[in-house]
């Protein structure tokens, strides 16, 4: 990706009138062409560098582009999702923009106070109180003593640290570390929030908080570049989303086409791990040698939609003869939690004895599974429950995304204001 | 807080584009490093408060510390060396001239030191925050200098004690003294603390370097002993052995709080010489200025 690929600000789509629609936003970040290497070098004294010095030196050492020729400008009040798998370059995107690593190549230009999350509580000193600390930590996100002083009781109510903030900071349960870190970072009134991954500490109650503040920040036309594992907090809060793949950009659009993008990378690479991992030869008598799936009146690999009847064959093999077994399968989300299954003895059929393979089909009516990607767990056990063989995600399916809900089941709700 | 998104972009819109992270522009270099500190001045303060905190926080006696070390550093030379191998007698108020030699050189090794480590130190703040990276050797000079003038608040109370105190014209030595130590150290400093980042030996090579140099500098003997030594002989060591900053350093605090010693042996243009090797530290602490930018870079990856 060699051209810019503006960011512009969103034409509705997330949460209601949101100042990211103002036409006007000026663009507060300019990635131009950026590449960054890291040389991965295997020795690090002093001998054995003298020892593999010039030619064979470099051949102890290794190229790693974490970046390559990302471009990008990100206007003003927008809420960016950065997604990719582990390793391929979000952090280090995220570093370069917050000036703490230098690109190799390419420059990267930005303008407003800019405040970085990228660890919370980095900068604090066990050994110093939390009072200490929040006048330290502001200072390095660049406020001054003044201002620290003027807002110290906002910090303090925020992070719900109470009397505790006269106590050396080693002594602090780490979720009050990381109370008091975000509150000291959220009150340096950034133009731009670099948030990378820590939203995920801290109770569930202080996330919330947290969620909120981001949401205060949206309106006030702030800029947040956010890395995030949880596909669901990018739809949630970001209005744009940016895909990248080792180091590349691959997708940039909407964040919810962005989630959607970025699970069939997962999948493409999940598919490739599977091929690597190739199974050997399974002294199993039995196997599941295949499972198919799709939507009844669409093709196999398309988004099912809500109300279409599923349809999940399985096919089975047995060396030796079987006389009496029963069948199954299980779908769960792409988080690993199961979302549903059956079996036939759950249906009460008896199945055939086998001799050699037997193959069975499923139909499941009027599917509502809420959007995101689902895995089948394929299976056939023995009369008392036991697995013969299980084929974990024998196949992949992906719900269209409801703009209306969130969550793993469909149901039709409607909403009306009532008087209290 | 409570700034609206349109006037947040109105605002944001005169702002001007600048790169993220150092400019590594040559001249505008320094100087813009020099704003840039300056703008972070009170990060620099709270950087000190934290180094000199943090040092003796849950320790009993807390700063006296920073005395019991030297105390015995001088109580042990002035007995062995002095008493027993009778360095003393050629040598009048010997307590109070190794005690300004000390105290001199002890700020030379704690800013060396201090810096040499403080960028590996606060690796955790490098790799997650931009602020310049040059506060991070600035602030060990800082803690060094608090610790430098509690030792120099018992030197005084010395030449108090022994009815010596400099109350002279010689006692203006004080401030070239300083400053050389100050330019040095903060070169050095600047230099091997990027330099540790990459190859962590710098830091045991400071250690023993740190060592010889206080034996290279007049500290427990007499500049004039080693110039009878070499003076002749070898005038080119004598010559190298003299115009060491630390070496000028030491004697212009001799002169300024060993009185016992006025008809003491100095070498000839000892302000000359302080102020050339002032000239000198300035353009190193340039040219490594110039280094640590180049190698701060790659600060966060190699941390």
């Amino acid at each position: 990706m060699d051209d810019h690929s503006p960011m512009t600000p969103p034409s509705g789509g997330t949460d209601s009138g949101e100042p990211q629609s103002l036409p006007d936003a000026p663009t507060v970040v300019t990635i131009e062409n950026v590449s960054k290497r890291f040389v991965l070098r295997r020795d690090n004294s002093l001998k054995e560098r003298l020892v593999t010095l010039g030619r064979a030196g470099r051949r102890h050492s290794e190229e790693f582009w974490a970046l390559r020729n990302v471009s990008l400008s990100i206007p003003a009040g927008s809420t960016i999702g950065l997604l990719g798998p582990n390793g391929s370059g979000k952090s280090t995107l995220l570093k370069a923009i917050g000036g703490i690593i230098e690109p190799t190549t390419g420059t990267i230009k930005r303008r407003g106070r800019l405040a970085a999350l990228l660890e919370l509580g980095a900068g604090f000193h066990p050994d110093l109180t939390g009072r200490e600390n929040v006048f330290l930590n502001a200072s390095i996100l660049g406020l001054s003593h003044a201002e620290t002083e003027e807002k110290f009781d906002d910090i303090l109510q925020f992070s719900g640290i109470g009397d505790f903030i006269d106590t050396q900071v080693k002594f602090y349960s780490s979720g009050m570390y990381v109370r008091l870190a975000f509150s000291v970072a959220i009150h340096t009134d950034p133009d731009v929030l670099l948030v990378d991954e820590v939203l995920a500490v801290g109770d569930e109650a202080f996330q919330r908080k947290c969620l909120d503040k981001i949401r205060e920040f949206q309106q006030q036309g702030r800029t947040i570049i956010l890395v995030s594992h949880s596909l669901g907090q990018v739809t949630e809060l970001c209005d744009r989303a940016v895909v990248l793949s080792k180091g590349e950009v691959q997708f940039v659009g909407t964040a919810r086409d962005a989630v959607k993008n970025f699970r069939d990378v997962l999948e493409g690479r999940r598919l490739e791990e599977a091929v690597a991992a190739a199974p050997e030869e399974d002294p199993n008598p039995g196997k599941v040698t295949g499972t198919e799936l799709f939507a009844e009146g669409r093709a196999p690999g398309d988004e099912i939609h809500p109300g279409d009847t599923l349809i999940v064959r399985m096919h089975y093999e047995y060396n030796e003869p079987l006389d009496s077994w029963h069948s199954g399968f299980k779908i769960e989300s792409n988080l690993g939690q199961q979302v549903y299954g059956t079996d036939s003895r759950m249906m009460n059929l008896v199945h055939a004895p086998m001799r050699g393979s037997a193959s069975v089909e499923y139909r499941l009516e009027n599917v509502q599974f809420g959007g995101g990607a689902y895995f089948i767990h394929s299976f056939f056990a023995k009369p008392g429950g036991e697995h013969i063989a299980i084929e974990r995600q024998a196949a992949r399916f992906v719900m269209a995304d409801d703009p209306t809900s969130a969550g793993t089941v469909r149901v039709s709700t409607t909403v009306r204001e009532i008087a209290a | 807080m409570s700034t609206t998104a349109s006037e947040r972009f109105a605002r944001l819109n005169t702002e001007p584009m600048v790169v993220a992270g150092q400019p590594s522009r040559v001249f505008a270099g320094s100087f813009g490093a020099i704003r840039e500190i300056y703008a972070h001045r009170q990060l620099l303060d709270l950087l000190i408060r934290r180094d000199l905190k943090s040092r003796y926080k849950d320790s009993a006696l807390g700063f006296v510390w920073t005395l019991i070390r030297p105390i015995t550093q001088l109580m042990i030379y002035y007995l062995v060396l002095g008493q027993i191998l009778g360095a003393a007698r050629a040598i009048d108020n010997f307590a109070v001239y190794i005690f300004a030699g000390l105290t001199i050189y002890g700020l030379f090794s704690e800013i060396v030191t201090g810096a040499t480590a403080s960028v590996v130190s606060n690796a955790g703040l490098i790799k997650k925050v931009y602020v310049p990276r040059e506060i991070y050797p600035l602030a060990s000079v800082g803690s060094a200098v608090f610790n430098f003038s509690i030792q120099l608040v018992v030197l005084i109370g010395a030449t108090i004690v022994t009815n010596s105190f400099p109350w002279r014209v010689e006692l203006l030595f004080f401030f070239p003294s300083v400053l050389l130590i100050l330019i040095y150290g903060t070169a050095f400093g600047l230099l091997l603390s990027a330099l540790n980042v990459y190859l962590r030996d710098v830091q045991y090579l400071v250690e023993v370097m740190v060592m010889l140099l206080m034996w290279a500098s007049p500290i427990v003997y007499a500049w004039s002993m080693v110039n009878d030594r070499i003076g002749e002989s070898m005038p080119w060591l004598m010559a190298l052995y003299t115009n060491n900053p630390i070496t000028l350093a030491v004697l212009g605090f001799h002169r300024t709080f060993w009185t016992a010693g006025s008809g003491a042996e100095y070498p000839a243009e000892l302000l000359l010489r302080m102020t050339i090797a002032g000239v000198v530290g300035i353009v190193l602490i340039y040219v490594f200025h110039r280094v640590f930018t180049k190698l701060q870079g790659n600060f966060a990856q190699e941390l």
